[in-house]
């Protein structure tokens, strides 16, 4: 392995812990109360967004769904701003109003945790129907999981993109269950991608544990995507390790399923697999440790809204 | 020197359409059959021939997409004018409508706007049943984050749509059905209206009919009946149902002491049930009758035209009900 290669890997790595401490932190939080409402952990599902973000660049848009901090965090959202959010502070990504499952960074083109399922791909499409207007060669990422599938609005949106040969990348994150509801139990037709392709675009599934391969299925779908190729259609196989939610007892899922997906850990498999030294990575939990503590101070000391400022951004402001 | 030009209803929204695809090149116009058959009430007739098909898109019968990029394509700083065939298929849409365009912006903190027009087909009266025929705007004047128009003059279907454009709200244009052959003389210089007030469309001193849209010329037909029998009504047209203008209904009301309103939606939980409360709340004082009512029956809108005829407001019901709120002095 070439030292640039090697360096990439342990980059993606340090990616992949940071999601995965950020998120171990947060379920700490939401005990302690510190975190409230719903909130969706992403332990597991790291490689996904870790690996597919390496793909976009600065300009290329983002549409996430409510299971979006680690796309937050690999689009370069500041964890003090996201962390600043879930507390429902006013230096808060959406200064509060938002929470764990609406985190937005226009500024990153981050357009946002949408907590209906199959709701964000309209939006997606229109981002891109607006570039491909102005003749900009943006991608549009869309992030949703295979709860969406089931969903029109994700029928609807593949012939729209596929129709108007729009630049969207359809990131289908498939960790296999719908909240309670197994895959199998909702579709017929459980491979994916089969299902896109019926749309005329491009679409196969991606080992979504090895970070990896993830990256390499990213960047050849935005990069045809970008080349003017139309949407493209990626099934990205996960699973979350952790419960749907903080309020999901996990009643429906095997012990033994669960263990069996752990021993894939898209973590262990990269040390694994690219030999990073226990020194290194111990650097980088270092590093990522100071980086947690300095979100939840700044969380901690961040000014609440002033209730005064409730009905704020419900209609355009006039200018001051 | 500029004079004035027949015209129609459905001329006068694509005068302003025209216009506004002419004047912005960020405006385009999208939904079902707006293209090639011209609008499912030519309301676009001709537009693709003008601005092609990248401005004029004809879309799948899919309500919920076709919305939701419009709003995409308002984020990322377009224009669209998105139009629905009729307000019931805007239930298709309705997640897009109201967790979308009318949340982002608030639950962004403010990063987010949507400059989004939707227009569509309201209301009853052409025997097209309870699947085409209801008015439901009164949903939509529910949520905040929308503005809610209601065009019912030639006047507002030439002038509402520019300021509505360039509103940075998503705004939502409510035509009635009834509207479109309605004709009448525009100027050729077109006065700007505004998307904030109510407008008094006839003055008068014993009663205030509150109307928009479809009734408000049953309104107008009812005043110059009572007229007759020398009971002068002001007829405020709402035209702006999101937000509502208060000051103006609550104005007029202070100078007649009565109110009658008609609406084409349900009684129960509507517009005219807002309006009522309104006038309770800041006008009860003023008032020296009980506030009245006209609105359509509640039921689903039934096709044989006589069915439909006694499902909604009618003029003698309205003149009727004026003399009920004025039967303790006239009685």
């Amino acid at each position: 392995m070439t030292r640039a290669k090697a360096d990439h890997r342990v980059e993606l790595l340090r990616q992949m812990l940071r999601i995965r401490r950020f998120e171990e932190k947060c379920a700490e939080l939401y005990s302690a109360a510190k975190i409230r409402g719903f909130l969706h952990l992403y332990v597991g599902e790291e490689a996904v967004a870790a690996g597919a973000f390496q793909a976009l660049t600065p300009d290329d848009n983002v549409v996430s769904t409510y299971r979006e901090h680690g796309h937050a965090l690999a689009r370069g959202i500041p964890a003090t701003a996201i962390m600043a959010e879930m507390y429902g502070r006013a230096d808060g990504c959406s200064r509060g109003r938002g929470g764990s499952m609406h985190l937005f960074d226009t500024d990153r083109r981050f357009y946002g945790g949408n907590a209906i399922v199959g709701g964000g791909l309209p939006v997606a499409v229109g981002l891109a129907l607006a570039d491909k207007l102005r003749g900009e060669h943006r991608v549009t990422a869309c992030f949703f999981g295979d709860g969406a599938v089931a969903e029109g609005e994700f029928h609807e949106c593949l012939n729209l993109a596929a129709l108007w040969s729009l630049p969207v990348l359809f990131a289908c994150e498939n960790n296999h269950y719908a909240m309670g509801t197994a895959l199998e139990g909702a579709q017929k037709e459980t491979d994916l991608a089969v299902r896109a392709s019926t749309y005329e675009m491009p679409a196969w599934p991606v080992d979504g544990m090895d970070v990896v391969a993830v990256e390499e299925a990213a960047r050849h779908a935005a990069e045809s995507v970008r080349e003017g190729g139309g949407p493209h259609f990626l099934e990205l196989r996960t699973y979350r390790f952790r419960a749907h939610s903080m309020y999901d007892p996990d009643r429906y899922r095997d012990k033994a399923e669960i263990e069996e997906w752990r021993h894939h850990d898209p973590i262990d498999a990269l040390i694994a697999a690219a030999h990073v030294p226990a020194k290194q990575i111990a650097a980088i939990e270092k590093d990522i440790a100071a980086e947690l503590d300095e979100a939840i101070a700044f969380a901690e000391a961040a000014p609440l809204e002033p209730v005064e400022e409730l009905t704020r951004f419900v209609y355009q402001e006039a200018a001051s | 020197m500029s004079g004035t030009t027949k015209t129609t209803y459905r001329e006068a929204m694509r005068a302003a359409l025209r216009d506004a695809l002419t004047r912005d090149e960020r405006v385009f116009l999208m939904g079902e059959d707006v293209g090639r058959y011209g609008g499912c009430y030519a309301v676009s007739l001709g537009l693709l021939e003008e601005f092609g098909p990248e401005r004029i898109r004809d879309t799948p019968l899919s309500e919920s997409a076709f919305v939701g990029a419009g709003i995409g394509a308002a984020v990322a700083g377009l224009r669209p004018i998105v139009e629905i065939m009729t307000v019931n298929f805007s239930l298709l849409a309705l997640d897009q409508i109201m967790n979308n365009a009318a949340t982002l912006p608030h639950m962004s903190g403010g990063q987010l706007r949507v400059p989004l027009v939707i227009r569509m087909t309201t209301g009853a009266g052409r025997q097209l049943a309870a699947q085409h025929s209801h008015s439901l705007e009164g949903w939509y004047a529910h949520i905040p984050g929308l503005r809610v128009l209601a065009p019912a003059t030639l006047e507002d279907a030439r002038g509402m749509l520019a300021p509505a454009l360039e509103c940075p709200d998503p705004v939502l244009i409510f035509e009635h059905g009834a509207l479109y052959g309605v004709a009448g003389e525009l100027p050729d210089e077109p006065e700007p209206v505004d998307i904030a007030h109510a407008a008094i469309r006839r003055a008068g001193s014993d009663v205030t009919l509150v109307a928009y849209g479809g009734t408000l010329g049953k309104a107008l037909s009812a005043a110059d009946e009572l007229a007759v029998s020398g009971v002068e009504a002001e007829v405020v047209d709402l035209r702006v149902l999101r937000p509502l203008d208060d000051a103006a209904v609550v104005g007029s009301v202070r100078r007649t002491h009565r109110a009658v309103i008609v609406d084409e939606g349900w009684r129960s939980g509507s517009l005219s049930a807002e309006i009522t409360t309104r006038l309770v709340e800041q006008a009860f004082y003023d008032l020296d009758a009980p506030v009245a009512r006209v609105c359509s029956a509640e039921v689903p809108v039934p096709y044989a035209r006589h069915l439909e005829e006694a499902a909604l407001p009618q003029v003698p019901d309205v003149v009727a009900a004026v003399r009920t709120v004025l039967g303790g002095e006239d009685g």
